[in-house]
């Protein structure tokens, strides 16, 4: 029987493991907050002023421009990546001539940073969107072509022989045995590409465009070094980061990709 | 049914699948592994059949053979007058509960093969299955939330759903605790004499082979040839401590070389 004592104290520490971020995140506000009044001199605002910044953005219209041409080209970016890289990576699994082909060369380009492409990038498509796009189309293609790649050659068997016993044709082979099989790990290399995208629109939107969080964050400093600004994109970069990452994992819970996660939790 | 009717029905069975003297080799020069060896037999229509064998034999790959996901390097599975070319969805593998997609419902599985039918067709036959499987309530689960013994009903019913002539069974009770497997036996049995498909089933277990088979095929060690073919005149229910079934018992264990006394 559980005791009213334990029940309080089963009570207590689901609220302690819910408050717990908020707690941490509290701490670092107040610690930010020290710092910033031990060192009086330093360029970095604390938290009210850098709240500020953000009421100011907002009130000039800037701060829902910028995010919105930041969505924008991480959107289409990736989205034109995954439409080209699940294709091509069930490909490359499935017809092994095409790996053999292919693989060196993928590997060849995984290696360099997509943020090594923005000569390049800019000499083809100029200063502006397509640029940026082509960025974040780079960095988000290989982590998922690479992934389905190898979720396909890692497929039981099993499957695929139920599958031809039942007479199904290539094409439905691939549609309805091959690619939910391999459907679990290509959500994780989706999820994996959007914050590699994240974290592409920004650098590239500092050198490429003139608009979007990125350009924010080079512009405020530029612009009479408005660190507050600079800490205010930052912190919005993070938050929308963190919604896409949510977003994402929404996905790993449909029903149909569950099995998939169930050794790994 | 008397002993000597059970006989009679066996020994009257139209011939289904058909053997002759296959040879399988994996391998070449050196490294060359004969594993079956002029394998010859046949299994009537609507027969249960059981290939015993110790494990690495060539029993798995005497069934991929017959159910033609594997050539032979000599010899010919023929079924119903044609030789196998292929895979067929007239003739079904059932593995070991590992076949079920686990992407799908238990629903989902049981229809995977019945794409060439009317929606009301599946719908017919997915909900005939269900029951026939004892698994109605959870049509709309998925595997990972089934036990090892539900998922291999799942597999057997999505066999029976397109109707196959032919099921091939390997190993396929061998992941479960003993009780479950004792209950599967049961309802395989009970499955089969309603269904009369031609039943090929592949163990190393003794007494499974003699409590569901209507014949039992001992098979050597490597290179596998058949060594022994024992009918098993019982009627089902079995009496698994009669006289009969122990001698019968006896002499597969005789003929396999093992003292049956531990
Ligand atoms: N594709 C293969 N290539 C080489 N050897 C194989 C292959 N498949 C099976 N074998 C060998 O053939 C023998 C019989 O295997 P198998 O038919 O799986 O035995 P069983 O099902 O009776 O346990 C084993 O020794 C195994 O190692
Ligand atoms: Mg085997």
């Amino acid at each position: 029987m559980t005791s009213p004592l334990q029940i309080t104290s089963r009570w207590w520490r689901t609220r302690l493991r819910r408050a717990a971020p908020w707690l941490t995140l509290a701490a670092l506000l107040a610690a930010w907050q020290a710092a910033v009044v031990l060192h009086p001199r330093s360029l970095i605002p604390g938290p009210w002023p850098v709240l500020l910044g953000v009421v100011e953005l907002a009130k000039k219209g800037l701060l829902f421009k910028y995010v919105l041409a930041s969505l924008f080209r991480v959107t289409w970016g990736y989205l034109l990546a995954i439409a080209l890289a699940i294709p091509c990576g069930l490909m490359l699994g499935w017809y092994r001539h095409c790996e053999y082909a292919f693989a060196p060369l993928l590997q060849l380009f995984r290696p360099i940073s997509p943020l090594a492409w923005i000569p390049i990038s800019i000499l083809w498509f100029g200063l502006g969107d397509s640029a940026a796009i082509f960025l974040i189309f780079l960095a988000s293609f290989l982590p998922v072509v690479l992934a389905t790649m190898n979720a396909v050659r890692n497929i039981d068997s099993v499957h695929l022989r139920c599958g031809r016993n039942f007479r199904l044709s290539e094409a439905q082979l691939i549609w309805r045995v091959l690619f939910p099989a391999v459907a679990p790990q290509i959500i994780v290399a989706l999820r994996i590409a959007l914050g590699v995208a994240w974290l592409v629109v920004v650098a590239a939107e500092m050198i490429a465009v003139n608009s979007g969080l990125g350009f924010l964050i080079v512009d405020a400093r530029n612009a009479g070094n408005r660190y507050d600004l600079v800490l205010a994109g930052m912190i919005l970069i993070g938050l929308i980061g963190l919604i896409l990452d949510i977003a994402m994992r929404r996905l790993e819970k449909l029903p149909s990709v569950q099995w998939g996660y169930i050794g790994a939790k | 049914m008397s002993n000597q009717a059970v006989q009679a029905r066996t020994t009257a069975l139209e011939t289904r699948l058909r053997v002759a003297n296959l040879n399988v080799t994996f391998g070449e020069g050196e490294k060359a592994v004969n594993v079956l060896q002029n394998i010859t037999l046949e299994v009537g229509a609507g027969e249960f059949v059981c290939l015993l064998g110790p494990s690495g034999c060539g029993k798995s790959t005497l069934l991929n053979v017959l159910g033609g996901f594997l050539k032979p390097d000599s010899g010919e599975v023929v079924i119903d007058g044609k030789p196998v070319l292929g895979p067929d969805p007239r003739r079904i593998f059932v593995f070991q509960e590992r076949g079920v997609f686990p992407w799908m419902t238990v629903e989902g599985n049981i229809g995977f093969g019945l794409f060439r039918l009317t929606k009301e067709e599946q719908a017919r036959r997915i909900f005939y299955y269900v029951n026939l499987v004892g698994l109605s309530g959870f049509e709309k689960a998925y595997p990972h939330e089934l036990s090892g013994g539900m998922k291999q009903r799942v597999e057997v019913a999505r066999a029976l759903a397109v109707n196959p002539d032919v099921l091939f069974l390997d190993e396929p009770f061998g992941a479960l605790d003993s009780i479950t497997r004792l209950i599967m036996r049961r309802e395989l049995l009970r499955i089969w004499q309603k269904e009369r498909k031609t039943v090929l089933f592949v163990t190393h277990d003794i007494d499974e082979s003699i409590q569901l088979a209507d014949r039992v095929l001992v098979m050597s060690t490597r290179p596998a040839t058949i060594q022994r073919v024992v009918d098993i005149d019982i009627d089902h229910p079995r009496d698994i401590s009669s006289r009969h079934y122990l001698d019968l018992r006896d002499q597969i264990f005789e003929q396999i070389g093992l003292a049956h006394k531990v």
